[in-house]
Order: structure tokens, then C-alpha cells, then sequence
């Protein structure tokens, strides 16, 4: 088995063996630590020159990146906790995302910025944040999250190398250790693979199980809890879902459209349930409800999101715990809709 | 290095700024312009002494008040004024408006302090790619009070970044003091970081240029990161008729620290009146064809 870590590790590495204009600054980078989560282990070793272990500095880091990138560099830049992204919102907000577009084309900044976030490792409200939809929507900004359903280095890679848009490259943490799954281990679901542009969706359904009543939409770790929910509505409760899960979550498609994928499951089901481990309100989910509605009207029979609750993460694991989604608050939102 | 050194030829520099600024601030009245501008008249040896000493492909990054240090690159009055008229002909087609330029190794944007690490990042990338060009990164006494600054400060100092840090101290941000907003020195701010920082409190740009000049050539002999403190005067508002000073102060300002009426004496007057008299018409025909330049 290969975890997530293992795979996005050789997708870094693959991308300085194949590009020496890749560079990674981060904090604690060096081996044999290797980067706090060990995503950048033995990068430092083989190419010294091009990994640079830097100063407690977020903002700076990013903003040196967006300069190295500018003058043609591919520069990966790796943020200890998403959590500290706020450090360096302005270099992405007011510099990044802004310099292709206002300096009329002219420029680019194909820099990645790699952040673990999420919780469920009980530290605390400030290390176990989901970020992310801070900077959904920033023009400009391409938003990715790997899961377990394709290789997230390769993912990572093709962010690195063939991108010329800014990347904030979204790793939840409980994901490291988790395998990347292969023909065998979903050997039990009907798997479609399509494409955002250059990022995969996924659609997943039991094999032999009838139509789909209900779509279920997750990105990241939480695709995983939704899988399990997914498995077990249909055998404890007898509701047959799909799954939908994108890898990247913005840019969107344009004018308010549905991700292709998402609307042909939603045509089969009429119900969408989303689940993400940001807070409730105004997040990822409630975009992908807004655009179901807008396109589906009425034959949209029930949406419900469920995420996170609306409070700081606390560290306590039974609290913690209350606060985050699980796979039976998905269960339970599934069979509330049917 | 441009053949600059003549005073002639900085005298034109200086009087192309000067009128290009004094253009706008008349014409913003006039509805000729959308939005806001920031303008540069009495810092004008900053610019033209320092950029003079640039090497082609060397890099510049400015701040919101960029048009000198924009003009002073090179750069062009038509595309400039047509940038500020929202024109396709703009140097940014009419998108970046007055704070947001970019063209050839120039770049400017309006968020203070933002640009210190990306202009740092730009030097390291350099340095990586061994291209020789250098880093110029003007920045007001105000982004001294942005905490990136100091991030990056550190950082152009642990990498051995090629990059001159230009300090344009002009005593007031936007309409706060520098009294009231920055403890302690400019000079030690950076000297904390080990990068030597020179000073100059002059607004002759022959002055400018030496001290400039000094600094260029150690940072082309010794790559590593430098500072150049230039206290100077802005003799404008900070944006548009929003200057909250004692107009006598201004006054005194101008009657003593105006860089062209410094520099002009060094020129014989028929060689700077027929030197006025062609910026003043280069600068016109510059506007109106801006003027007649379609939108974007």
C-alpha cells in the first residue's frame, strides 16, 4: 500500500528529479525532520541547493515564492498548519492572484502553496482549522484538495510543473497515513473518472445496487468518512447514494454552472447531501447547493449540508469530536432526505 | 549604465516627473482621470539618481507612488497617462490603474510593505539563475510600519539577496507624521538585519546619483542585500487635495528643497528653458493622445 504521505513525497520528489527551476521553502524542512507532517522528507538531502528551510515567517516565505515564480521559477512554499495561512492571506489576496490579471497578462506566478489542515488530532482551535473556503473565490486562485481515490503526488506534481495559476494545495492531515486506494480495495464500487480541467472527479456507487436516490458530495478526508456513510445507508438502511468527490474546488465552472459530474449524478438522484469539515455557513457546500438549485429547480427534491459546527475547535477529543462531522451525522442528515 | 551622468540629461529626467505629476493634478479636476493618483513632485532625485545606475534586466519594484520611479525607468508618459485614463493603451490596458504597473522588470503595487518579500524572492531568483540583475525596491517611510517588511528584511539578509533597498523618507504618511508612527531609526532597522544602510538628506539628484552609485557598485561587486536611506520632500498631497500640513511648511519646502530649482542651476538658462519647453511638449502631445486612445 502506498499512504497519501508516501504518494505526495514522490510527487515532490518527481517534480525536482524532472524540473531544476522547482524550488521548497517551508519551515523545519530539513532532514532528518523533514517538514512537521514528513510530506518534504528527503527532498533537503538530495537537492540542498533547492530546498530552503526558512525563518517563522508565512507571509515572507510566500511572498519570496511569488517573486521567485514571477521570474520564472517554480517555487513550492510549504505552510506548516493551514491555520497560519491568515499570516499570509495578503500576499495571496493583494499580490499572488492579483499580478497575472491587473498587470494586463503579463505576468505570471505559478507558485504552490502546500498547507495541511483539519482537525482530529486534538490540537487545539488554533492547529485544526478547514481553511479553505477563506480563499475559495479569490480570483485567480486555483484550490486543490487530493483524497484517496488518485494519486495525490501525482496531483501535486502536474500543480507544480504545468500550472501557471497560484496553488493552494489543501492536504487534511488525518489523510496522510490513509492508503491510496486502488482497483482492489474499491472493488465493490462502480468508480467514473472524469476531469476538472486537470484535476479528477470522482463518482462512486455500490456495484448491482439500484438507482440513486441521493448524491453525496466531499472533498478531501471527509470523502472518506462519505464513503463509509455511503456503504452503510445502503446496507443498514437501504438508501442507494452516489458519490461525488472533486479534487478541485475552485475555480468553479463559469456562470454559476454545476461541476458536470455533480449535475449528471444529481439528474439520477434529485437529493444532494454535501459534507466538509469547514464551519456550516457560507462554505464550500453552500455554493454547491446554490448552483444545484439554480440548475435543477425543482427537480431538486432536498439539499442538506452537514460540516463542521460554528465554534473554535476544542481540544478535548470528545469535544472535538462533537464539533466535526462524522459518518453517522452523514448518515443521519442521508436518511432525514429520503 | 545610461549615459546619465550629465546634467543635462538629469535636469530632463527630473522635468519630465515634475510635469508629467503636475499634469495630473491639474487635469484630475477635469474628470480626465478615474480614481486616484499619488504623486511624486519633490522626490524627483530619488528616482533619477538611483534608476540611473540600473544595468539592462536589472528589476525594479515600486509602491503606490510609482510614477516617478516608473518614468525615471524608462518608461512611457503616453501609457502611463492612458493607464490613469483607463485606456486600452494603458501600460496595464486600463486594469492596474495608477498603483499597478508592470512593464519590462517593473513592477508596482499599492499595498505597502507587500512587495518587500516578492521583491526579495525576485533577487534570490536571480541569484539562482546567475543572471547578474539586481533588485531596486523603493519603499516609503510608511511601509516601515508593515511587519513583512522586517520578515523580509531578515530573510534578503540570511539568503544573500541581490537587492537595494531605496528608503524615500519624505516625513509624512498619507497625513500621519513620521513622528507620530516609527520609534527608534530607519538606518538601525536594518542594520539589526547586518545589511549596511547609507543615509542622505538631499534633494540634489547629483547627490542622489553618487550615493546611489556607491551602493550599486558594492552590491554588483559583493551581492548581498543593501539599504539607501534618502530623506526627502513631498511637496503634494498624498493623494489629491488631501495634504493636512501648514501650507507656509509646504511653502518652505519647496523654496528649499525643490530638486529641479537645485539642479537648474547648474544648467546655462537657455539650455533649460529650451529644455523645459520640449518636456513640456513632449508631455502634452503624451496626454493628448492618451486623451484620444480608446477604452479598453
Amino acid at each position: 500500500m502506498t499512504s497519501v504521505l508516501e504518494s505526495l513525497n514522490r510527487g515532490l520528489h518527481a517534480a525536482f528529479a524532472e524540473d531544476e527551476r522547482v524550488y521548497l521553502i517551508g519551515e523545519d524542512l530539513l532532514d532528518p525532520y523533514g517538514g512537521a507532517f514528513k510530506v518534504s522528507r528527503g527532498l533537503s538531502t538530495q537537492y540542498p541547493d533547492r530546498v530552503w528551510t526558512s525563518p517563522v515567517s508565512e507571509a515572507a516565505i510566500v511572498g519570496v515564492g511569488a517573486g521567485m515564480a514571477l521570474r520564472g521559477l517554480r517555487p513550492v512554499v510549504e505552510l506548516m498548519f493551514g491555520d497560519f495561512s491568515t499570516l499570509m492571506a495578503d500576499q495571496l489576496i493583494n499580490s499572488i492572484t492579483k499580478f497575472p490579471a491587473m498587470y494586463n497578462g503579463a505576468a505570471k506566478v505559478p507558485v504552490v502553496i502546500r498547507t495541511p489542515m483539519g482537525g482530529r488530532r486534538g490540537y487545539g482551535p488554533t492547529h485544526s482549522q478547514t481553511l479553505e473556503k477563506l480563499y475559495l473565490g479569490v480570483p485567480g486562485l486555483r484550490v486543490l484538495a487530493p483524497n484517496t481515490l488518485s494519486d495525490p503526488g501525482e496531483l501535486l506534481k502536474r500543480a507544480i510543473l504545468e500550472q501557471d495559476d497560484p496553488v493552494l494545495f489543501v492536504e487534511n492531515k488525518v489523510l496522510y497515513p490513509k492508503a491510496v486506494q486502488t482497483a482492489e480495495t474499491l472493488k465493490d464500487f462502480e468508480v467514473e473518472q472524469t476531469q476538472t480541467e486537470f484535476a479528477p472527479v470522482h463518482t462512486l456507487r455500490l456495484k448491482g445496487t439500484p438507482a440513486p436516490v441521493l448524491t453525496l458530495s466531499a472533498y478531501g478526508y471527509i470523502a472518506e468518512l462519505t464513503r463509509e456513510a455511503l456503504t452503510r445507508l445502503a446496507f443498514e438502511h437501504e438508501i442507494f447514494c452516489e458519490l461525488v468527490v472533486p479534487t478541485q474546488l475552485a475555480p468553479l465552472p463559469a456562470n454559476g454552472a454545476l461541476e458536470p459530474a455533480l449535475l449528471a449524478s444529481l439528474e439520477r438522484s434529485g437529493r444532494l447531501l454535501t459534507a466538509e469539515e469547514g464551519t456550516f455557513s457560507l462554505g464550500w457546500g453552500a455554493e454547491q447547493l446554490a448552483r444545484a438549485a439554480q440548475h435543477l429547480g425543482n427537480r431538486l427534491q432536498a439539499v442538506r449540508r452537514v460540516a463542521a459546527a460554528e465554534q473554535p475547535i476544542p481540544a478535548a477529543r470528545n469535544l472535538e469530536d462533537a464539533a466535526l462531522p462524522s459518518v453517522e451525522d452523514i448518515i443521519s442528515a442521508a436518511r432525514e432526505m429520503v | 549604465m545610461r549615459a546619465m551622468s550629465d546634467d543635462a540629461a538629469l535636469y530632463k529626467q527630473l522635468a519630465t516627473i515634475r510635469h508629467f505629476e503636475q499634469t495630473v493634478l491639474d487635469a484630475f479636476p477635469k474628470g480626465a482621470f478615474y480614481g486616484t493618483t499619488h504623486t511624486y513632485i519633490g522626490q524627483e532625485a530619488n528616482a533619477v539618481g538611483v534608476l540611473a545606475h540600473l544595468h539592462e534586466g536589472d528589476i525594479v519594484f515600486s509602491n503606490h507612488r510609482c510614477h516617478g520611479h516608473f518614468l525615471a525607468y524608462g518608461g512611457d508618459a503616453r501609457g502611463l497617462f492612458a493607464e490613469l485614463m483607463g485606456k486600452a493603451t494603458g501600460v496595464c490596458g486600463g486594469i492596474g490603474g495608477s498603483q499597478h504597473l508592470h512593464w519590462k522588470d517593473f513592477y508596482s503595487n499599492g499595498v505597502l510593505g507587500s512587495t518587500a518579500p516578492i521583491a526579495v524572492g525576485a533577487a534570490l531568483a536571480e541569484k539562482r539563475k546567475g543572471s547578474q540583475a539586481i533588485v531596486v525596491l523603493f519603499l516609503g517611510d510608511g511601509a516601515m510600519g508593515e511587519g513583512v517588511v522586517y520578515e523580509s528584511l531578515n530573510i534578503a539578509s540570511l539568503w544573500g539577496a541581490p537587492i537595494l533597498f531605496v528608503v524615500e523618507n519624505n516625513h509624512i504618511a498619507q497625513t500621519t507624521p513620521t513622528e507620530l508612527a516609527m520609534a527608534g531609526s530607519l538606518a538601525s532597522r536594518f542594520m539589526a538585519f547586518n545589511i549596511p544602510a547609507a543615509e542622505l538628506d538631499s534633494s540634489d539628484v547629483r547627490q542622489t546619483y553618487t550615493a546611489a552609485a556607491h551602493e550599486f557598485a558594492n552590491l554588483r561587486s559583493a551581492p548581498g542585500p543593501r539599504a539607501l536611506i534618502l530623506h526627502t520632500a513631498r511637496f503634494g498631497p498624498h493623494s489629491k487635495g488631501d495634504d493636512t500640513r501648514d501650507p507656509a511648511a509646504i511653502e518652505e519646502l519647496r523654496a528649499t528643497r525643490d530638486p529641479l530649482a537645485i539642479h537648474a542651476t547648474r544648467l546655462d538658462a537657455a539650455e533649460r528653458t529650451a529644455i523645459d519647453a520640449e518636456i513640456h511638449s513632449t508631455i502634452a502631445a503624451a496626454y493628448a493622445q492618451a486623451e484620444a486612445d480608446p477604452l479598453p
